[in-house]
C-alpha cells in the first residue's frame, strides 16, 4: 500500500498536468460525481458538518483487527465532494497515528488552498478537524 | 448614459482576476468606488484631518464644516425635513439596532407586537427578535406570494392595537422586489403605527423621498451607494427621535455630565456617541453627488433595461430558475441552474472572472419560504453592461456542461 505522502504526490502529479483552472475543477467534479454515495443511515445530524454554504456528512469506523480507521463522506456540492474524495484517498484506511501525524500538503500544492480558508465556510476545514478528532478517539480505544 | 465613460471613473473595473477581465455582479453586497470618492478619502486624510465638534483650531473647524455639510447633503438626498433628522451610524445594521433598542426601550411593553416581512435580511429581523425577547413581545410576519410580492391584505390583518412598529425592506436583497412601502406606511399610519424602512437595497437604485413616503425611519449604508464602507445613515422623524432614549453613551452625545445625572445633547448628536467617521461622511457626500449627477431616474431606467435583458438571457438557459418575479423589481437576479449547487456555480463563475454571491444571502426565513437553502445572486449596477451579461451567460453555459 502507498504511504500517505505517496498518495499525495500522486494527486499532485495528476493535477500538475492541468494548467487551466477549469480543467482542475473538471477533474474535481468528475471525482465528486464518482464518489460513492454515503449510506442514507449516515446522512443524519450527528454526522453532519455544517458549513455556511455547503454541508458535509462524515462517518468513521475503526477496525480493531487491522487497527485502521475508515472514513466515508459526502457533500451536497459536487466540488466539495471532489475534495472529500481526495481527502479520503489520502486518509481513509490508515492507523490513527498516521492520520494524526499526516501533513496535508497536497491541497496547497494543487492550488486549492483557498478551500481551506475559514472564510470559505464550505465545511472542509471542519471536516479535516473532525477526521482528526475521530482518529484521536480511536487511538485511545486501541 | 455613456457607460464606457462612467466605467472609467471606477478604477477597479479595469482589474483582471485569474487573467480575465473582472465582471462585477455583486453590487448588492457592496458597490465599487468612483474616483471622486477615493480622492475625497485621500484628501480628507492628507489635508483636512482633525476631530470634529470640539477643536477651536482651523483644521477642526474645516473638518466640522465638511462633516456637517455632508449631513446636509444626505438630508437633501433623502429629502428629509431637517438635518437634525439625519443620524450617522456604522451601517444599515447599526441603524436597525439603534431603533430596535431606543424605540423599544421608550415605547414597547410586554405583549406588544412588531411586524416584519418574510423577505427581510437578517439585520431587519434579529434586532427586532432581540427586542421581543427583552420585552416579552411578539414578532408578526407578513407573507408573500410565489412571485415574491407581499400580501397586503394579510399585512393589514397583522396590524393590531398592540402593533408598536412595522419594519420592512424597501427592496428585497434576494428577490429584488420593490415593496409598496408608501402604501404600507399609509396603512400603518391609519392605525397610528410608525414604520421603519430598510433602504439598503433601494437607495442605490431609485429616488427616495422620505417625506413623500412619510416614513418614520429610513436606513441605508454608504458602501452600497458607491460610498465608503463602515458608515450608514438613519433618518428618523424628529418627533420620534426626540422622545427616544439614547442608544450608546459616550462623548459627543452628552450635554452635561455629572455623577448625579447626565443630560443628553440635542438631535442628531444624542444618537452619535464617540468620534464619527467624519472623513467617511464627506466621501459619502461625494458619492451622492456622483449618483445624482448621473441622475437617479437615468440610473433606474438604465438598470431596469439591463435587468430585463439579463433576466431574458438567463431564463433562456436550460434548467435555469429565477427566484423573484415581482411586477416591480430592482436590479437583482437570483437563480439556480438545474441540480448544480449554487456554491459550485459561484465558484466556477469566479474562476471565469465573474463575481456573484451565493448562499442564503442573510435571508434564511426567505430561503425556507422559497423551499431552497441557497441560490446564486447576480446584482447589477449602472456600470454593468450587456456584454457583461453575455459573459455571465456564456460562463453559465460552460459550467452547465461540466456536470
Amino acid at each position: 500500500m502507498m504511504s500517505i505522502n505517496e498518495v499525495q504526490e500522486d494527486i499532485v502529479a495528476s493535477f500538475a498536468e492541468l494548467e487551466d483552472w477549469m480543467d482542475k475543477y473538471q477533474l474535481l467534479i468528475d471525482m465528486g460525481n464518482d464518489l460513492k454515495p454515503l449510506d442514507e443511515q449516515y446522512k443524519k445530524p450527528q454526522y453532519l458538518i455544517e458549513g455556511c454554504q455547503s454541508r458535509v456528512w462524515l462517518y468513521a469506523r475503526y477496525e480493531k483487527e487491522s487497527g485502521l480507521v475508515f472514513y466515508e463522506a459526502e457533500s451536497d456540492t459536487v466540488i466539495v465532494k471532489g475534495l472529500v474524495c481526495l481527502l479520503l484517498k489520502v486518509l481513509s484506511g490508515r492507523t490513527p497515528d498516521e492520520i494524526l501525524n499526516a501533513d496535508l500538503f497536497f491541497i496547497e500544492r494543487i492550488g486549492l488552498k483557498e478551500h481551506l480558508s475559514p472564510t470559505r465556510s464550505n465545511g472542509l476545514l471542519s471536516m479535516i478537524k473532525q477526521i482528526r478528532s475521530y482518529a484521536q478517539v480511536f487511538k485511545l480505544q486501541a | 448614459m455613456d457607460i464606457n465613460k462612467i466605467r472609467e471613473d471606477f478604477p477597479i473595473l479595469s482589474e483582471q482576476v485569474y487573467n480575465r477581465p473582472l465582471v462585477y455582479f455583486d453590487n448588492a453586497a457592496t458597490t465599487q468606488k468612483p474616483w471622486p470618492v477615493i480622492h475625497c478619502l485621500e484628501e480628507g486624510y492628507r489635508r483636512h484631518n482633525a476631530n470634529v465638534h470640539r477643536g477651536i483650531h482651523f483644521l477642526s473647524q474645516t473638518a466640522t464644516e465638511a462633516h456637517e455639510a455632508a449631513r446636509a447633503r444626505v438630508r437633501d438626498f433623502l429629502h428629509a425635513a431637517s438635518a437634525e433628522e439625519i443620524v450617522f451610524t456604522r451601517g444599515t445594521t447599526e441603524s436597525v439596532n439603534l431603533v430596535a433598542f431606543s424605540f423599544g426601550e421608550t415605547f414597547c411593553r410586554e405583549g406588544d407586537e412588531i411586524v416584519v416581512t418574510v423577505m427581510e435580511h437578517h439585520s431587519n429581523i434579529v434586532p427586532w427578535q432581540m427586542l421581543c425577547e427583552r420585552r416579552k413581545m411578539h414578532l408578526k410576519v407578513v407573507p408573500m406570494n410565489d412571485r415574491g410580492e407581499l400580501l397586503l391584505e394579510e399585512y393589514e390583518k397583522l396590524l393590531t392595537p398592540r402593533t408598536r412598529l412595522v419594519a420592512v425592506a424597501h427592496v428585497s436583497n434576494v428577490l429584488g422586489t420593490v415593496n409598496p412601502v408608501g402604501e404600507m406606511i399609509a396603512a400603518a399610519h391609519r392605525r397610528g403605527i410608525p414604520v421603519f424602512v430598510d433602504g439598503a437595497q433601494a437607495v442605490p437604485h431609485l429616488k427616495v423621498d422620505v417625506q413623500a413616503l412619510d416614513a418614520d425611519f429610513y436606513a441605508f449604508s454608504a458602501h452600497k451607494v458607491y460610498g465608503p464602507t463602515g458608515l450608514g445613515v438613519l433618518y428618523g422623524k424628529k418627533r420620534w427621535l426626540e422622545q427616544m432614549q439614547p442608544y450608546q453613551g459616550g462623548g459627543e452625545m452628552i450635554d452635561q455630565v455629572r455623577f448625579e445625572k447626565t443630560t443628553y445633547n440635542a438631535l442628531p448628536y444624542k444618537f452619535e456617541a464617540g468620534t464619527p467617521d467624519f472623513i467617511g461622511t464627506t466621501a459619502l457626500a461625494a458619492a451622492l453627488d456622483f449618483v445624482e449627477t448621473l441622475g437617479m431616474d437615468c440610473i433606474a431606467e438604465y438598470e431596469s433595461q439591463l435587468l430585463h435583458y439579463t433576466e431574458e438571457r438567463l431564463s433562456a438557459l436550460p434548467g435555469l430558475k429565477i427566484y423573484g418575479q415581482a411586477a416591480h423589481k430592482s436590479a437583482v437576479v437570483s437563480f439556480r441552474m438545474g441540480d448544480i449547487h449554487p456554491y459550485d456555480t459561484g465558484l466556477l463563475l469566479d474562476k471565469l472572472g465573474v463575481a456573484v454571491r451565493t448562499g442564503h444571502h442573510c435571508a434564511q426565513p426567505l430561503m425556507e419560504r422559497l423551499g431552497i437553502d441557497s441560490c446564486v445572486r447576480a446584482s447589477l449596477s449602472f456600470y454593468n453592461t450587456r456584454e457583461e451579461t453575455d459573459i455571465l451567460c456564456a460562463a453559465l453555459e460552460r459550467i452547465r456542461k461540466m456536470f
